[in-house]
């Protein structure tokens, strides 16, 4: 089983607090800052862990300021349990 | 060995525009100068692979032409005066994108819809901007069949070495009489790409833009100084004229495009008469041969102007001459031509002190 | 915690956490090289942006940098050509159709797009729009269409739907006075110079990935020369219909989309 972890890199001087991004974003992890930029606008921040690198947030993101970054994770699931093992014993594992 | 032939002067236009290596047409038809779209319809695409098309408006093909030259081809237009009148807005685009491209008025009478006949009514439209904001198109004022030939060639000439529009400034008349002309042999059509032509970007160089707006006042004021910059360089390298007679003349006609023959033939019967008269033909009407103007009021006694029109270069021969001498107009409108007896006639009644 | 790491000093999210994956390696997506790092002047929640970007990626992915010419309107995207990284001309009012068409036929092989807005190709520029569809020149149009002017402030567009308030129409479009929205799309899809012909919205993740698909679409028919495609991309006006970004977006969906339905107008093959 994978695991999918994602993160952001907002430009936030160059975000203009249009919430976009939040509204297309699943997992509901983008908010506005109370902060203003040197524009003057609340930009947006990642408030949640659990960005799954979606893209949708970039996609819809007028100003195109959005980077996403996506890891998938490979969990080892165990192949074989050996119990009581004595001597030389050789295992190997197909990736 | 010369290829002489007779042809109507549109005809001789197009013909020139093809062996110039134009690489595209964009036009629209208007009487007097339809012919010009219909003979390069039938010859250039098969002769040279250039580019004709029938736009569906004046203002659509000088936004062809404004797309064409950004690409850094040789392309031109013709039309007759209220087809240029609606070519203005784009006119001043090409001019201040600092586009090279030949434009053509085949003047007809005005204002309004007005006549089909030969008239020099747009000569203040052509020559001192005509559309928005300051900008001069070097502007070539042909008197014959061959000039319409020549001014093809000379016309993309300037216009590429000044990045600047030219137009040619002819009249009902010149598009459609016929005359014998010297054609000159067909030139390449031009392969190498200015650099600064909107062609694709590639790696290796910065994005050109092509575009009249600057949203800062001292950004558009500089790009007018260098316009204006231009101009007086223009007006230093690329005066034309022609004196007729002048040498001797106690009277001079001054007169463009096809009323300057007519003028001749004045000096003719003048001459017949015992009285000295000379004819100034501005060959390019912009920019302007102010100081030979003003070097020829010195040696003589009165100049009569004559137009096609209520009255529009003899504004600027009046700057021209500072007011050493009288300059005194004759002008017919509407479509008339003008007789050389009633401008013998005019010379006569205005100069009769003078010419005793 | 986030919060404090959207405040680097310069601006610009540095402090990443030892667990980052913010590695070039796991970068999925990103604004693509064809468009430039200008800040763009459009208002928050524009969809201009997202239309300007879906232009820049699809000439990226395509390759076809060197072999594209832009042709901007006037409007508010009369500044395209300060945001796509290629060779722009910036035309006359509703004139851009007109001017593509005289640079693809002077550069048959090269690429040729116009960028208008709905006041550009449908009011002062509906004579050019029509002949150039008509002509089949072999350009892509794209045509933003969110009923209002923006750029001079909010007036009547041709496409301003009924009783749609503009500062023009300032009681709400009247039929008796002003005329129906011009469903010009559908208009033009009509002539056999037409390609391909689409309608879309940039306003969801969903849309924006068919918007997409247009565009490159669009560009790729060039190649067969085969006729012009048109992609209208039904937008919205946060400033000018005096809406947050997602008011708009909404009242597009529900005020917007029932006038001018999303989907293919015209697809190469099936005609409809």
């Amino acid at each position: 089983m994978a695991k999918v972890k994602g993160d952001i890199i907002i430009d936030i001087e160059k975000c203009k607090g249009c919430e976009l991004c939040a509204a297309a974003c699943p997992q509901e992890s983008l908010e506005l800052s109370r902060k203003l930029n040197s524009k003057g606008y609340h930009y947006i921040v990642k408030i949640e862990d659990n960005c799954t690198g979606c893209i949708n947030c970039a996609l819809v993101c007028p100003e195109g300021i959005i980077k996403v970054y996506r890891k998938t994770e490979k969990r080892m699931d165990p192949v074989a349990t050996l119990t009581n093992v004595t001597g030389d014993l050789t295992v190997t594992v197909n990736s | 060995m010369k290829e002489l032939k007779l042809m109507k002067g549109n005809e001789a236009l197009a013909e020139a525009a093809i062996r110039a290596g134009c690489d595209g047409y964009f036009g629209y038809p208007i009487t007097p100068q339809s012919e010009v779209l219909e003979y390069l319809a039938e010859h250039a695409a098969k002769r040279t692979g250039m580019v004709v098309l029938q736009a569906e408006s004046e203002v659509a093909a000088i936004n062809m032409i404004y797309g064409a030259s950004g690409a850094g081809k040789r392309v031109m237009t013709s039309s007759s005066s209220p087809g240029i009148s609606l070519m203005q807005e784009g006119i001043s685009y090409i001019a201040c994108a600092e586009l090279p491209c030949l434009l053509v008025n085949v003047v007809r009478g005005g204002p309004g819809l007005g006549t089909i006949q030969p008239s020099q009514g747009d000569y203040f439209q052509a020559v001192k901007g005509g559309g928005h904001g300051d900008y001069k198109l070097i502007v070539l004022a042909p008197s014959t069949v061959q000039e319409m030939v020549d001014h093809v060639k000379l016309g993309f000439e300037l216009a590429f070495k000044w990045r600047n529009p030219t137009m040619i400034l002819a009249d009902g008349a010149l598009g459609q009489m016929m005359e014998k002309v010297e054609l000159f042999p067909q030139q390449p059509r031009i392969t190498d790409v200015p650099e600064w032509a909107t062609v694709g970007k590639p790696k290796n160089r910065e994005r050109n833009i092509i575009t009249s707006l600057h949203m800062q006042a001292e950004a558009m004021e500089e790009i007018n100084n260098n316009l204006q910059k231009k101009y007086k360089a223009i007006a230093e390298e690329e005066i034309r004229f022609e004196m007729i007679g002048c040498d001797d003349a106690d009277v001079v006609l001054v007169a463009f495009g096809l009323v300057a023959r007519i003028c001749t033939k004045v000096v003719d019967l003048a001459r017949e008469k015992g009285i000295k008269v000379g004819v100034f033909r501005p060959i390019t009407v912009s920019p302007y041969p102010y100081e030979a103007l003003n070097t020829l009021a010195n040696n003589v006694k009165g100049i009569l102007t004559v137009e096609m029109n209520a009255g529009q270069m003899v504004e600027d021969v009046r700057l021209a001459v500072e007011g050493k001498v009288p300059v005194e107009f004759l002008g017919r409108m509407g479509g008339v031509i003008p007789s050389p007896e009633e401008i013998l006639h005019k010379l006569e009644e205005k100069f009769v002190g003078v010419l005793a | 915690m986030n919060e404090k790491r959207m405040l680097g000093e310069d601006h610009y999210e540095q402090v990443i956490a030892e667990e980052s994956i913010c590695t070039n390696e796991n970068l999925v997506y990103e604004k693509p090289e064809t468009l430039t790092d200008t800040p763009m002047h459009y208002c928050p929640g524009c969809g201009h942006g997202v239309a300007h970007r879906l232009i820049a990626e699809a000439i990226a992915e395509l390759d076809i940098q060197d072999k594209t010419v832009g042709v901007a309107p006037v409007g508010c995207s009369v500044f395209a050509y300060n945001y796509f990284n290629i060779d722009m001309t910036e035309a006359a009012h509703g004139r851009a159709s007109a001017v593509a068409t005289g640079i693809k036929r002077v550069l048959p092989d090269k690429y040729v797009f116009s960028y208008q807005g709905d006041g550009d190709l449908a009011a002062i520029g509906t004579g050019e729009t029509i002949h150039t569809c008509n002509r089949g020149e072999n350009i892509l149009i794209v045509f933003i269409n969110n009923g209002i002017y923006g750029m001079t402030g909010g007036q009547m567009a041709p496409t301003t739907l009924v009783g749609m308030k503009s500062t023009t129409t300032p009681f709400g479009r009247e039929v008796a006075v002003m005329g129906n929205p011009l469903r010009i799309t559908e208009l033009i899809a009509q002539l056999p110079g037409v390609y391909y012909c689409t309608r879309v919205a940039v306003n969801t993740p969903a849309n924006v990935r068919r918007a997409k698909k247009a565009i490159v679409n669009g560009f790729k028919y060039q190649e067969l020369k085969k006729g012009l495609s048109f992609v209208e991309v039904v937008s919205n006006c946060p400033s000018n219909w005096k809406m947050t970004p997602l008011e708009s977006n909404k009242w597009m969906e529900e005020n917007m989309f029932p006038f001018y339905p999303l989907g293919d107008l015209k697809v190469p093959g099936k005609e409809k």
